[in-house]
């Protein structure tokens, strides 16, 4: 009795979010889950099980194998684009600049933009149009005598989802920045003035003082990249629309399972994207929970 | 101070407790309330896409002659906005499984409605086609092509035509092209010849509406008997005719039509031949709308005839590619005698001269009032009634979801690869799994 009244009220208090996390998100998955393996090809529910097959279908599915190659593309850029401008950005500021909040301000605000408004701008300033129809970067390219860096952007055959990247690059940037930033304002300053006290050179302090205290801040930063970028829809339906050759894995579940009405297929993609998110998740709480543990 | 503590503790369980306690009846008692109220007086629910341009304008206009001659029925407009209407099948889709449909819905006429039909969720209405009068005013072919499995399901509103091709004449007599070219030859020569002259041949924009060429390409390649035949069991799509026709369209897009097609819209297509820098395109008859329509609607208020002409896809003349907005009777409608009266209304001559002439379209009856409509839909109008007709496949008519969503892929591919014999592959084993 005594053990209840000291752990009982704090569960009572927490109980109404562990039910609705239990059902809204677990509960939820699983019945995902359950679509995935299930018949339910058409508008019509079907409940009757059929194994594996939309899993199969999609990887005999050539959109599928795009989708996958789109996304590999896109998740590459982006994260080591935003990783490196965000790094610079924070060092430059970390380095000491008059006006700092003001840097700090413009260069965050990209963040409080959505991607489909971002997107859309985007989609303008990328515009492929050739000749006097130009627009765009590449019309600024062609004034500057650039013109041979002028390019058809996300339509590009081969490298299309790279120029994508570029938006969310520009969007997720400053977050990036600020990460960083605490991380540089993380470390003692004493511990500088002990390495320079000892004759480092600036460039030393920095590569065996600092750098080393920003690894759980980039591992954080590629998390939150990472999942981002995994389940990335609004910009690639603001700038390319629902066309094949910016599709990723997200987009194709939309079309199957309001177009095609292949719930089965939609609810294996949505299967796939978890797991997929997962696999960098999972290794990080482990590792926050163990740190936290040892600490 | 342990005691104190423990007391916060249990005053915060209890205050949680509480609030449990008061929340969860109000919720349930908010439920059984609602329905009461509104249980006296009939509401016709009516659920649509329509929610901009012409086709809401025409909406409104069919919503004040319902007003007022249902005085104890009034209309309740249940619009979904976005995505040319997939966010709204998305909506309807879960009200559907939900059993709490509207008491009529849109959507394509044809076999987009298949999947619906399937599903048990809307009702055969062959009764009101009989009651109405309207299996002798509509096309024999239009009853025949829109008929499942021996029964009718929807009454069509409005014809669009997709086989249309637009051009501009003073860049065609710029590029000395006398006269709008009628076979695929003529259109072929008559593309170089705008290419020679400078501008962009054949203006093309996004997936969907090359997707959309395709499918004239295929029309005036086969003609309308045997793009019928593609969408039955028996179908060939392995025919030298499909080869040709896919031969046709990668010429198209790899000698006459502008590189960014897949960063515009319909409207930025239409707008290069509006403003002289491509000599045609192809596109449905809502570009009539487009080219014709006030600036104030965003439109670009140019004279039909003069700033810009049309004729039927090359090869395709004599055939209607036609799609249609048509409405339902799901099962289970809370009001279905109104529904059933709803739907002989838009049968009416009055509703579907009252709609079409504010949308941009034809009616689906053959008896419309000439006058009414501008030079482009009285053209429409007289093609209507001798055309033969061939349903659209990009606009839900001759293909259910399924099968249009395998197409989509294979065309996204072929858009990129240009490898017409993998197409064509694609193209048959879409039809080997969807056709029936």
């Amino acid at each position: 009795m005594k053990r209840i009244r000291r752990w009982g009220p704090g569960l009572l208090l927490v109980s109404p979010s562990i039910v609705l996390i239990a059902v809204f998100v677990y509960g939820l998955i699983g019945w995902n889950i359950k679509v995935s393996l299930s018949n339910w090809r058409q508008a019509q529910p079907s409940s009757g099980y059929a194994g594996l097959r939309a899993y199969r279908d999609l990887f005999h599915d050539p959109a599928w194998t795009l989708d996958l190659r789109h996304i590999l593309i896109f998740t590459v850029v982006f994260i080591v684009g935003t990783l490196f401008v965000g790094w610079s950005l924070a060092f430059l500021l970390d380095k000491g600049v008059k006006g700092e909040g003001f840097f700090r301000a413009v260069y965050l605000f990209p963040m409080a933009v959505s991607f489909i408004a971002s997107g859309i701008v985007w989609r303008w300033l990328m515009n492929p149009a050739p000749g006097d129809r130009e627009t765009g970067l590449n019309a600024v390219f062609d004034h500057a005598g650039l013109h041979f860096l002028a390019n058809q952007w996300y339509l590009g055959q081969n490298w299309g989802m790279a120029a994508m990247a570029m938006p969310a690059i520009w969007a997720l940037s400053g977050y990036i920045m600020a990460l960083f930033l605490a991380g540089f304002r993380g470390v003692p300053e004493e511990l500088r003035e002990a390495a320079r006290m000892d004759g480092a050179s600036e460039y030393r302090v920095y590569r065996h003082v600092v750098f080393p205290h920003l690894r759980p801040v980039t591992l954080s930063a590629l998390i939150i990249l990472g999942h981002i970028s995994i389940k990335v829809f609004d910009l690639i339906v603001a700038v390319g629309g629902k066309q094949l050759i910016t599709q990723v894995p997200a987009v194709y579940m939309w079309i199957q399972i309001y177009d095609a009405q292949d719930y089965a297929k939609g609810a294996a993609i949505a299967t796939l994207l978890l797991i997929g998110i997962s696999v960098l998740i999972i290794p990080y709480l482990v590792f926050t929970v163990r740190s936290e543990r040892n600490a | 101070m342990s005691k104190v503590l423990l007391g916060s503790r249990t005053r915060l369980a209890f205050v949680a407790a509480l609030a449990l306690v008061l929340v969860v009846p109000a919720a349930a008692s908010a439920r059984t309330k609602a329905p009461a109220g509104s249980a006296a007086s009939c509401e016709l629910s009516v659920f649509s896409w329509w929610t901009g341009g012409g086709e809401a304008a025409g909406l409104t206009k069919l919503i004040g002659i319902w007003n007022k001659s249902n005085p104890t029925c009034q209309f309740k407009n249940e619009t979904v906005a976005g995505g040319a209407g997939s966010n709204a099948k998305a909506v309807l889709a879960q009200r559907l499984s939900a059993n709490k449909p509207p008491d009529s819905f849109q959507g394509h006429a044809g076999k987009e409605l298949q999947d619906y039909i399937k599903a048990g969720q809307v009702e055969p209405i062959d009764f009101i086609y009989k009651q109405y009068g309207l299996s002798k005013i509509m096309p024999k072919q239009l009853i025949s092509q829109i008929t499942y499995k021996g029964h009718l399901y929807s009454v069509p509103v409005n014809i669009h035509r997709a086989n249309v091709l637009w051009f501009n004449p003073a860049v065609l007599k710029k590029a000395g092209i006398t006269s709008v070219p009628t076979t695929w030859a003529q259109f072929i020569a008559a593309l170089d010849k705008a290419k020679a002259a400078g501008v962009i041949p054949l203006a093309l924009g996004e997936q969907w509406t090359q997707k959309h060429l395709f499918e004239t390409v295929l029309i005036s390649t086969l003609g309308q008997s045997g793009w019928d035949k593609l969408w039955t069991k028996g179908g060939n799509w392995n025919s030298a005719g499909v080869k040709t026709a896919v031969d046709r369209f990668n010429t198209l897009l790899t000698k006459y039509t502008n590189s960014d097609a897949g960063s515009l819209t319909w409207q930025d297509a239409g707008k290069l031949v509006a403003d002289g820098k491509a000599a045609f395109n192809v596109m449905g008859d809502w570009q009539d709308g487009y080219f014709s329509g006030t600036t104030a609607g965003g439109n670009l208020a140019l004279k039909p005839g003069k700033d810009y002409g049309w004729a039927a896809v090359p090869g395709s003349v004599g055939v209607y590619d036609w799609l249609s907005d048509s409405f339902t009777l799901p099962k289970g409608a809370p009001h279905r005698a109104a529904a059933i009266k709803w739907l002989g209304f838009l049968g009416s001559e009055k509703a579907q001269d009252t709609f079409n002439p504010v949308k941009g379209s034809i009616p689906a009856r053959q008896d419309a009032k000439t006058s009414l409509y501008g030079p482009y839909l009285k053209w429409a109008l007289t093609q209507w009634k001798t055309d033969k007709l061939a349903g659209s496949l990009t606009h839900g008519v001759v293909a259910n979801n399924a099968w249009n969503a395998s197409i989509d892929t294979a065309l996204g591919l072929f858009i990129q690869n240009h490898d017409a014999a993998a197409f064509q592959k694609a193209l048959v084993a879409a039809h080997g799994k969807n056709a029936s």
